[in-house]
């Protein structure tokens, strides 16, 4: 098998292991996420299980993949450089948290749900594809105008690291 | 609650499985967000890996609803106003290109990488998300509508 082919069926078995993972673990379940989010009423912690377990194993795991030179089927690790705290990387989480806590959906499990056929899945799905791509093209044609204040001269730089960090 | 911890932890793991195997094969951050938004930009030269991604995602639901179809209530989700799913949709949407990242993105590699970025992103989100729900729920009771 070659190095092309074998790199499209280790993404595809991943994109399954992960949906897999997310519909067991609950997280398909909009009530289980606002659950989670509702400090002060019934608070279910699972999803605090979810994430620490996730982030618990790869806390050890990246750690002896990223002595590796490079990854097995690409010449290099692409990982995001940027360190900055800037405004966009806040107001963006503050954006994606009203949506989330409203919907009780974020991308993989909103993407994963498409299979269980509802109306609910595939209208969020649209909506969020609409909302990303026309923040990428409004992002896009800020960048793209001629006067360059602090704010449009990282817009370029913040395309190519959105890409690679989300 | 005991069942749902473990539950969780199993899903999780699964997930960090997934997010480790894309680390050691092809060097890549698994960002949902990300994956998705790349799989629909028509230049993009890592277009061909996201798709599948998104399929292998589409495909794994389709595992879960024949044999565990528990993971999608469909009762409850139908019984959200259209309106309001748009409106998550369009933040979700929004809010995750412009803060680089969901929570996988921010959320499990990031903070897996030690990323200081992507801890306060994950705090932001989860703040801005349970205020979200406290005021939804407990000052405005739209518990019927949300």
């Amino acid at each position: 098998m070659n190095s092309a082919v074998m790199r499209n069926v280790v993404v595809f078995v991943s994109g399954v292991i992960f949906a897999v993972g997310l519909g067991l673990s609950g997280m398909t379940q909009p009530d289980k996420v606002k659950g989670f989010l509702d400090f002060f009423g019934k608070w279910d912690p699972t999803l605090l299980a979810v994430i620490g377990s996730a982030t618990g194993l790869n806390l050890i795991l990246f750690r002896f993949i990223l002595k590796r030179p490079a990854p097995i089927l690409e010449a290099k690790f692409s990982l995001p450089t940027k360190k900055d705290i800037d405004r966009p990387l806040v107001v963006g989480a503050v954006l994606f948290g009203i949506g989330w806590g409203v919907g009780g959906f974020c991308p993989g499990p909103a993407l994963t749900s498409l299979a269980s056929g509802t109306f609910t899945a595939v209208l969020f799905v649209v909506s969020m594809a609409a909302g990303s791509l026309g923040y990428l093209f409004f992002e896009k044609a800020q960048a793209a105008k001629p006067a360059p204040s602090t704010d449009t001269a990282n817009a370029s730089g913040s395309i190519e690291a959105a890409k690679k960090a989300a | 609650m005991f069942q749902s911890l473990m539950m969780g932890a199993l899903g999780g793991t699964l997930i960090g499985l997934s997010v480790a195997i894309m680390m050691l094969f092809l060097g890549r951050i698994t960002g949902i967000s990300g994956i998705f938004g790349g799989a629909m930009m028509p230049s993009d030269g890592d277009r061909v890996w996201r798709v599948l991604f998104v399929l292998g995602l589409l495909v794994g639901g389709l595992s879960l609803w024949l044999y565990y179809p528990t993971a999608f209530p469909v009762v409850s989700l139908k019984a959200m106003a259209w309106p309001v799913v748009v409106v998550a949709g369009l933040f979700v949407g929004v809010g995750t290109r412009m803060g680089s990242g969901c929570t996988s993105g921010h959320g499990v590699c990031g903070l897996a990488r030690l990323s200081v970025r992507s801890l306060v992103a994950t705090i932001t989100f989860i703040a801005a998300g349970a205020l979200t729900v406290f005021l939804a729920r407990h000052v405005f009771h739209l518990g019927a509508w949300i």
